[in-house]
């Protein structure tokens, strides 16, 4: 029987824009840790305020699914991270519901390590070489909190990666990995705490990573048929330098050359999703068909994947992925405001901060597509698209009774018809931007505006729309999703929308 | 066909207490300072009474829901006391409830009362609530000022005006209204500004600094209405009477059909048609002695003035900067000082502006007295640009 080729059929990525200035970090703890002043060069990507695991998985996934309404060829969505918002809630079904999905897909989250986006990226794989799945879709994402005046919060950085596994149009073909399980403690977090706590790094390079990596590399080499000088790529998450990475390619046999950027300089190490995060970068840059990658994850042992790309690769070009990701940034160099997105600062956030924030998980449900998934409707007898959805159509002309269909805004282009940048309602970062926003095939939507360049917002800019926490529910321990406009200051138009035709 | 409103009925009596943040009264003693210059106004007791309607908007912090508040604090003889809410518009609804109560017959006197107690919240500004539970998982969670701001961009853009320029209109809106509310001795602001001082006070809500927005105000008004006939009967002179009520509410076009642009009220243009119509009048801006129009923002107030169809469409910024709306100018706005200076104590507001255009049309306004006004007309809006509740009332000298 012919050997049915499995591995990825497409690739997405996405880092927060936002680019903490370690420099503004480190002079900041300079006063407590001077050992840190060497240690602030480059910049480390920071989640918005709004952000988290599940909202920059989803923006990785977007990235790879596009804007086709579609979605319907995805049967399985496995999501790693250690990070994830709910402990008992399904957080791959967060997305699922935030893309839309159907409801026969398997999701699954996969927590509890670093490994945890190799891991889900292994089950997929699995899935679909057992033909259970067809189109596996791997999210892999981390937001990882960290103590101020540690070096984590020098070395982390904030992001999500997203690849699909299948065997229609494969870009790179799985040839064959391992996993390796040891209890090797190099941090841990435990049930009850919010931060990871870190043994010597010292003993983790040298006891861990140097002699667990390599065994892992030896038994993914032998499952895949290849030798050490085929692999191309040698993909590995470490915060011990680019110099140690090439040693450790080197202790197995691979070039130094294949040693892969592990983005320290300009985004941090992503947690869970770095390994995804490096991947889909390599894929972008320095891959060409033929090439071997392997892919490696520490963590409680290690993982360790060997693809090669096909010719197939550049039909991903139009990607934003991770390289497009890095282009879109915005320094940030005020590092009471990452301590504040952080929730590290006790501050004073008024009394209108006070509101009750309790989510009716009734009418959650009931308004599931809607809430999660920004579907509205379209009348079927006039085509008058609206949100939210009615038994009555707004339809001035025509209220249509239950005429309407489900309609998907999210992927859809919008401009700004009004706005506002209001400094008396509570936001976590003022002033809190939100308006009016009009779809160019008709329907609006008063929505919350969020990665606002302040300043540039007019009536008539492009937005485009993106899943983001809405509210924390302090109280309760919950938080609102929805979907907010980031207008795209390169748009500020002349000219503004007013009459749409409708 | 129906008949309409006009003539058919009279206010007998008005009362207003002082407004303002009122550390020294709560909902009842605002309401009881209200009442008693209205009863003594009108000059009838307590047990003449046959209904009363009662206004306030905001459970948590006023006066609590149902209409045992208002039966309690003025000791009514157990009549019907029927508690109304619709936003901001709150005291138009119970002035239109006793209205409609007396020219129905079902009612010879009726009585409405709007109070306020918004400074009881430990802050400045609206408290914030919830609308629902649907509704707070997916609006945006903004303020008043942000939600009304949101008319300058949009009409900025349709009229092709700059920023500064409506800045500067509206700045010029609310020098007027501090002007007006100076000469008001129960005007929540008394002062004077000037428009240096309006253009550089400090953002709330782009554009809105804050004297673009209206005072959060405690206070009460209240209306006796009766038939114009019972009035004469009972020797009243000068008698007032009610020519239009109208209102209109938003049912999602503004904020879900595109064909809506966010320059302008929707509701507004439809209830000032209605009460035109309703009132005979078919030339506004010639036939309106003077307006008190629901200016919660300068901007509001702005944009109001087209929805009227008392300033040609676009034209608000030119009629604004020629003092058209001023005191002295062709139809006097904001006379009493408006929301802006008298201030906004919700429940209460549309009965204040009732209130100050029935001192004016009896000549009783003081200071601030217009010379000979017949037609006044209020505007009472509540909720946001793109979904809101409008009233517009006329009333004006009888047989005018």
């Amino acid at each position: 029987m012919a050997q049915q080729s499995v591995g990825l059929t497409a690739y997405g990525g996405y880092i927060p824009r936002l680019r903490l200035q370690r420099k503004a970090v480190a002079q900041a703890n300079a006063w407590v840790a001077p050992n840190f002043l060497g240690k602030g060069k480059g910049e480390r990507s920071m989640a918005n305020w709004d952000e988290d695991a599940v909202t920059m998985a989803v923006e990785a996934a977007r990235d790879l699914l596009g804007p086709d309404d579609d979605r319907s060829h995805v049967d399985a969505l496995y999501f790693g991270s250690t990070t994830m918002p709910f402990k008992d809630r399904l957080n791959s079904g967060i997305i699922a519901a935030a893309l839309t999905l159907e409801q026969s897909v398997r999701a699954v989250d996969v927590a509890s390590t670093q490994r945890a986006g190799t891991s889900a990226l292994m089950q997929a794989l699995s899935a679909v070489k057992a033909g259970e799945a067809k189109n596996a879709l791997v999210l892999a994402s981390d937001h990882r909190k960290t103590k101020a005046v540690t070096s984590q919060e020098l070395d982390f950085g904030d992001g999500a990666a997203a690849v699909m596994v299948g065997t229609d149009n494969v870009i790179a073909r799985y040839l064959g990995g391992a996993s390796l399980t040891v209890d090797f403690v190099d941090h841990f977090r435990g049930d009850t705490e919010e931060f990871d706590y870190n043994w010597e790094e010292r003993w983790i390079r040298d006891e861990g990573f140097s002699k667990i990596v390599p065994k892992a590399v030896k038994a993914a080499l032998e499952n895949s048929g290849i030798t050490a000088g085929d692999i191309k790529h040698f993909v590995l998450p470490c915060i011990f330098g680019d110099k140690f990475a090439q040693q450790l390619a080197k202790r197995s046999g691979i070039s130094p050359d294949a040693a892969r950027d592990t983005l320290a300089a300009n985004c941090g190490e992503t947690g869970a999703a770095h390994s995804l995060v490096m991947l889909v970068h390599t894929l972008q840059t320095e891959a060409k068909p033929g090439d071997k990658v392997l892919v490696l994850h520490f963590g409680g042992g290690c993982d360790a994947l060997v693809f090669e790309a096909t010719d197939k690769l550049s039909s991903q070009a139009g990607k934003r992925g991770i390289t497009g990701s890095l282009k879109n940034r915005v320094e940030e160099t005020n590092y009471l405001k990452f301590l504040t997105f952080n929730g590290l600062i006790e501050w004073e956030k008024g009394m209108r901060a006070e509101q009750d924030k309790k989510t009716a998980l009734t009418t959650l449900y009931r308004n599931e597509d809607m809430l999660m998934g920004l579907v509205g409707g379209r009348c079927k007898e006039t085509g008058v698209v609206q949100f939210p959805r009615s038994r009555i159509s707004v339809n001035p002309n025509k209220h249509t009774v239950d005429t309407q269909e489900p309609y998907k805004f999210a992927e859809k282009k919008a401009k700004i018809l009004s706005w506002s940048a209001d400094f008396l309602s509570f936001s976590m970062n003022p002033p809190n931007h939100y308006g009016m926003v009009v779809f160019d095939e008709g329907g609006r939507i008063m929505m919350d505006f969020t990665d606002v360049e302040a300043g540039t917002v007019d009536s008539g800019m492009e937005v485009k729309l993106v899943f983001r926490i809405k509210e924390f529910d302090e109280k309760r321990g919950f938080r609102r999703y929805f979907w907010k406009a980031v207008p795209i200051a390169s748009s500020a138009a002349k000219s503004q929308t007013g009459q749409a035709a409708e | 066909m129906a008949s309409g409103i006009k003539d058919k009925v009279a206010i007998l009596g008005m009362g207003c207490s002082k407004f303002g943040e009122r550390w020294d009264a709560g909902p009842e003693e605002l309401m009881v300072e209200a009442y008693l210059e209205a009863m003594q106004d009108a000059g009838i007791e307590p047990t003449q009474l046959d209904a009363a309607w009662f206004s306030t908007h905001i459970d948590e912090i006023g006066t609590g829901k149902g209409g045992t508040p208002l039966s309690l604090a003025l000791r009514l003889p157990n009549i019907a006391v029927t508690r109304v809410e619709n936003f901001c518009a709150s005291g138009s609804e119970a002035l239109r409830g006793a209205v409609y109560a007396v020219a129905s017959g079902a009612a010879d006197i009726a009585l409405a009362v709007g109070v306020e107690k918004l400074k009881d919240t430990g802050y400045g500004g609206l408290p914030v609530g919830n609308m629902g539970t649907l509704n707070p998982q997916w609006s945006p969670s903004g303020s008043a000022p942000g939600n009304f701001a949101q008319l300058a961009s949009a009409y900025r853009a349709k009229h092709g005006v700059s920023k500064e320029d409506l800045k500067r209109a509206i700045a010029h809106v609310s020098v007027k209204s501090h002007a007006n509310g100076a000469k008001n001795p129960k005007a929540h602001l008394r002062n004077e500004v000037t428009e240096e001082q309006v253009l550089n006070a400090p953002m709330i809500a782009e554009p809105l600094g804050l004297f673009d927005c209206c005072g959060v105000s405690d206070g009460a008004a209240a209306a006796i209405v009766t038939t114009p006939e019972i009035a004469k009967a009972m020797g009243k002179k000068n008698i007032v009477t009610v020519k239009a009520m109208q209102l209109s509410v938003s049912n999602g076009l503004e904020s879900q059909h595109n064909s809506w642009d966010g320059s302008y009220f929707h509701t507004a243009r439809i209830a000032a048609k209605k009460a035109y119509k309703e009132a005979g009048i078919d030339n506004p801006r010639e036939q309106v002695s003077m307006m008190e129009v629901h200016d919660c923002f300068s901007v509001t107030e702005l944009v109001t003035m087209e929805d009227l169809f008392i300033s040609p469409e676009g034209g608000a910024v030119k009629d604004v900067m020629d003092g058209f709306y001023d005191a002295d100018g062709k139809v006097p706005c904001q006379i009493d000082g408006g929301l802006k200076c008298f201030g906004h104590p919700i429940g209460a507001s549309g009965l204040r502006m009732a209130y100050e255009m029935y001192l004016q049309l009896q000549g009783r306004a003081g200071e601030r007295q217009l010379p000979n006004p017949k037609i006044g007309l209020t505007h009472n809006l509540g909720g946001a640009p793109s979904q809101n509740v409008c009233s517009v009332t006329i009333i004006g000298a009888h047989g005018a």
